[in-house]
């Protein structure tokens, strides 16, 4: 292993106007410029995409797979806090 | 058939000549950029090299198709890729040379792409509507290969010790084929006068500015002889590298004519 690879750069593509960014893999590249290149080259070489994030992985703060429980599961029995309690009049049609 | 330009080409001639040097220069640059699928350094700059080459690879089926649509003896853009000898072939001799190093290979691409962008922009001006048109779509692709060659060869000039005397290198050994898009011959002075192409000579300042800008933050050092190789888009003389390509480009068709898939 070489110990001066170039930083990992996690890509985010928006694939048409209105949606958001997804994220769609992740790339080597020296700096944010070409990270954005190289994403153009890799991930939007079929039309994909209308706009490119991208953002060095070591930058972002991600929750940790083994605190899914504490962290998702109380809201696993908490069906009341989704709105699907209400009686929606006819007139409003489809929600 | 191999006749080379003759002194005085009528204007169809002229025409066909000048369709035949944009679309193998961007057959001979395209081939040459794929050899490098599967073996660049990191697996981004080959794809992004890749990428490159189908461009050009592209945009040479639309210069050949309409140089074979123009002559009017049945040639596709197929067939003229796949079925000319060496001595047919109108490409600067630029894009013939090996790939060499990699940023060899990069520095090649920047000073084709330089070009390239210029002479596709004054395109989109030509009084033959279908040369604008396809200059038009290239010149959208060309912008982003010049955009990332450049990219490169300031990232490598302004790089490692290592990486620079290779880019100074790879300038000076490629310096004596900047010259010859620039030279004009019966076949430019001719397209010239009909509003088809620019004087070929009339884009080197710009060129040479953008060299100066972009060389420049490399921190590398522009050779200034003024000497030029000439022979390549005439077809008088390419250099020895170019019939190797050809064999390793063509032999399928040579081997199985009319193969198709």
């Amino acid at each position: 292993m070489t110990t001066n690879e170039w930083p990992l750069w996690e890509i985010f593509i928006r694939g048409q106007h209105g949606l958001s960014h997804r994220h769609v893999g992740s790339l080597h590249a020296p700096d944010a410029e070409m990270a954005i290149k190289h994403a153009r080259d890799v991930y939007t070489r079929r039309n994909e995409g209308v706009s490119i994030w991208v953002a060095k992985a070591e930058n972002i703060a991600a929750s940790a797979p083994s605190d899914k429980g504490p962290l998702f599961e109380p809201s696993n029995d908490k069906v009341y806090r989704h709105p699907t309690f209400f009686d929606i009049p006819d007139e409003a049609g489809h929600m | 058939m191999a006749a080379a330009v003759k002194a005085a080409p009528t204007r169809e001639e002229a025409l066909v000549e000048f369709l035949l040097r944009l679309g193998d220069n961007t057959l001979i640059l395209g081939h040459r950029v794929s050899e490098w699928c599967g073996h660049a350094p990191v697996l981004e700059e080959d794809i992004a090299l890749a990428n490159t080459g189908l461009d050009l690879i592209g945009q040479t089926q639309l210069w050949l198709g309409l140089a074979g649509e123009v002559e009017g003896k049945g040639r596709t853009a197929d067939s003229l890729a796949f079925l000319r000898d060496v001595w047919d072939f109108r490409n600067i001799l630029l894009v013939e040379l090996p790939n060499g190093d990699f940023g060899r290979t990069l520095m090649r691409q920047f000073l084709f792409d330089a070009w390239h962008v210029l002479m596709l922009g004054r395109l989109t001006e030509s009084a033959d509507a279908r040369i604008a048109e396809i200059a038009h779509k290239a010149g959208k692709e060309a912008a982003y290969h010049l955009d990332r060659s450049s990219d490169l060869v300031i990232g490598l000039g302004d790089g490692t010790d290592e990486s620079r005397r290779r880019m100074q290198e790879a300038l000076d050994y490629l310096w004596p084929y900047v010259g010859e898009p620039f030279m004009p011959d019966a076949v430019d002075q001719l397209m010239a006068a009909e509003g088809v192409a620019p004087d070929p000579a009339s884009l080197r300042q710009e060129y040479d500015a953008t060299l100066r800008r972009v060389l420049g933050e490399a921190t590398l050092t522009i050779p200034q002889d003024p000497f030029a190789q000439l022979g390549g888009k005439t077809g008088v003389r390419h250099s020895e590298h170019l019939g190797h390509l050809l064999t390793e480009m063509q032999w399928l068709q040579r081997a199985y004519p009319g193969a198709s898939w």
